[in-house]
């Protein structure tokens, strides 16, 4: 009987730990943590991409519009894939674009705006990474949605999709 | 002579001074660093990756030592980007308390197993005898 007891408790804990393990197999690799407060945008001054002058944070997102600012570099095959669509989203008049240019080489950033096109209203140098880090960012790809309230709503890790571009468009809207 | 022989005295003990407090800032910041995963590598802190986040990351406690924050503030400015999952050794709060209570009651159940079975043994032994 005693046996029988142990047998199945046995059991039961591989059964859970079954379980666990094969939940996590969908998951992703990377760790992001819920959203549950909205969060504020970081107080920064960085290069500007074109005037290679020193802007204040306050003064990009003055307006009063939804913003979203997107992580990318010439060398991020994964930024190719989603320019499109962010060339989509910077046709709405409610939303202004803020680029943020990764790690990159500045010749071959301007070389990659001029052939797939610039959505971005204004475009910033983060060459160390460390803005990123403000945001709170893993890497390149990465997107995100700031409200009117100058509030992070939305985050998107990897490039974005036609899903991600109709949820950016449905929250700006 | 007397000047020059001062003189030298002042810049020996300043830079001695400098470099003690250079090494300082180094040990905590490795101490720190030691302590911060890298979000994006497979079981690897930031002080042994060199992947772009964690370049970027090195950076960033850098400048945080070098303005004046201390280990803790500095820990609570990752935690506010990041969530408590960067840090190695996490706070105790309402999401890390089975983290840090998990052990204690193993520790406990365990304890009450080897009372049971030795203590309690003896005592039935004792009283055959």
């Amino acid at each position: 009987m005693k046996n029988k007891f142990n047998l199945f408790i046995i059991i039961t804990f591989l059964c859970f730990c079954f379980a666990i393990m094969y939940k996590g197999l969908n998951n992703s690799n990377i760790y992001s943590p819920k959203l549950n407060n909205l969060k504020n945008i970081p107080i920064f001054k960085a290069k500007d991409f074109n005037s290679n002058l020193f802007v204040d944070s306050k003064k990009i997102f003055e307006e009063d519009k939804f913003y979203i600012v997107n992580i990318w570099a010439s060398w991020c095959v994964p930024c190719r894939e989603e320019h499109s669509l962010l060339m989509e989203l910077s046709k709405n008049k409610s939303v202004k674009l803020i680029g943020l240019n990764y790690r990159d080489n500045l010749d071959n950033a301007k070389k990659f705006i001029n052939e797939f096109g610039n959505p971005y209203a204004q475009n910033l140098i983060d060459n160390e990474g460390s803005l990123s880090i403000e945001f709170g960012a893993y890497g390149v790809p990465e997107t995100f949605v700031i409200n009117k309230e100058k509030k992070i709503v939305k985050k998107f890790i990897g490039p974005i999709n036609e899903e991600a571009a109709e949820a950016i468009k449905l929250i700006i809207k | 002579m007397k000047i020059l022989k001062i003189f030298i005295i002042l810049f020996l003990t300043l830079s001695f001074s400098q470099s003690k407090s250079d090494s300082k800032n180094d040990e905590i910041k490795s101490k720190i660093l030691k302590n911060i995963r890298c979000l994006i590598c497979q079981g690897q802190s930031v002080y042994d990756s060199e992947s772009e986040f964690a370049l970027s990351i090195k950076l960033i406690v850098d400048r945080k030592i070098n303005v004046g924050l201390n280990e803790e503030q500095i820990y609570e400015f990752l935690r506010e980007k990041y969530g408590d999952w960067i840090i190695y050794d996490p706070k105790l709060n309402k999401n890390t308390y089975i983290l840090w209570l998990l052990p204690l009651l193993l520790f406990l159940f365990g304890g009450a197993i080897i009372y049971k079975n030795l203590i309690i043994k003896k005592i039935k032994f004792k009283d055959k005898k």
